[in-house]
């Protein structure tokens, strides 16, 4: 698709727009729908849609495959540490009053952190996902071309 | 009267499309239905006030397995090779969907504030999130608040889905060139043998 301008040029619109609108949903979760795992997913969307459109290659230099592991580990220690804070000042495992003198505020900012790690986690998956699979085809691919191959040699051999 | 309507057409319109993508076997024509699908269902759940699931359901659904399905299609071929009803199935899924629809008339009626699931920790829960956590979103206090464990559980079984898909076909070593020369090597050695 990359040889098409209608598509390049409104991919290009749209991909700021599309995270633009996953960080709205990521940090507005208290107040309206949505929450860390739907922004995760459309954040996800915007990298898929830049690689589908402008190519594997490209997509791979926007995301290099060393961000999976740091994304997709990054977001469940933030949780899992978020709730270890609530146990260091004095509260249960993932009780979130504790966090400020306030408890009020205290839960707020354990739901900010918890929802960013869910966002962060699904985010990484999704686009690990999609690199992964999409990388497999043109693997799958040459290993069938290089299996015809060796049928044509083989078979050639015989007839000898 | 005009709530039912919505609802009737939406249903009519979920069956309509999980028939077509049934009896159709060009395969990129099923992709596309079943993204139609999850937008019809994320209306669906519009329609019934969950605005946090319909949100995920035309987010994954119609976005995300969408495109994984059609890098899948790239692979395989353009048809469904062609196939019988077998009956026995066709017979199990008939009765499961009867005995269902026999048990959906004892379910309370959709909203009936005395259903035993709106009086058990909901009531808390609803004044809780307003006056202990503070936020409007109740579906937000529950999922994250009042319920973290569970959702640390869900983001524990994303990771480790993550890490199997890694494990399994995240690297892979063998290279299509050089399995092409180890194979007729060993041709040629069976030859020469």
């Amino acid at each position: 698709m990359q040889d098409d301008v209608v598509i390049r040029v409104v991919a290009k619109v749209m991909i700021p727009a599309v995270m633009l609108f996953a960080l709205y949903v990521q940090f507005h979760g208290d107040y309206g729908p949505g929450g860390g795992f739907q922004a995760g997913v459309i954040f996800a969307s915007a990298f898929v849609l830049n690689a589908v459109v402008f190519g594997l290659n490209k997509g791979r230099h926007v995301w290099p495959a060393k961000y999976n592991l740091i994304g997709i580990c990054g977001g469940v220690l933030i949780y899992g540490f978020t709730g270890v804070g609530g146990m260091v000042l004095g509260e249960n495992f993932l009780n979130f009053n504790a966090l400020s003198a306030d408890p009020i505020a205290g839960q707020h900012l354990g739901i900010l952190l918890v929802e960013f790690g869910v966002g962060l986690t699904v985010a990484a998956v999704m686009v690990m996902l999609f690199f992964t699979f999409a990388g497999r085809l043109n693997h799958i691919r040459l290993l069938a071309k290089s299996d015809a191959h060796d049928r044509v040699v083989a078979s050639k051999k015989v007839k000898k | 009267m005009a709530g039912f309507l919505v609802n009737a057409s939406l249903i009519a319109l979920l069956a309509l499309i999980a028939i077509l993508a049934l009896r159709l076997h060009r395969l990129f024509a099923v992709v596309m239905l079943s993204g139609a699908f999850s937008l019809v269902a994320a209306a669906q759940f519009v329609v019934l006030d969950a605005v946090d699931v319909a949100f995920t359901e035309a987010a994954v659904g119609a976005g995300i397995s969408t495109v994984l399905a059609l890098a899948t299609l790239s692979l395989v071929p353009a048809e469904e090779k062609p196939h019988s009803i077998s009956l026995v199935p066709a017979f199990l899924a008939t009765l499961t969907g009867l005995l269902l629809a026999v048990a959906v008339s004892d379910l309370p009626d959709f909203g009936d504030p005395k259903a035993p699931i709106h009086n058990h920790v909901a009531p808390e829960y609803i004044i809780g999130s307003e006056e202990v956590i503070g936020v409007p979103n109740i579906v937000t206090s529950v999922l994250a608040s009042y319920r973290s464990f569970d959702t640390f559980g869900e983001t524990l079984v994303v990771f480790t889905a993550a890490l199997a898909v890694l494990l399994i076909i995240g690297g892979y070593t063998r290279t299509p060139k050089r399995s092409t020369k180890v194979k007729r090597k060993k041709k040629g050695s069976q030859d020469a043998g």
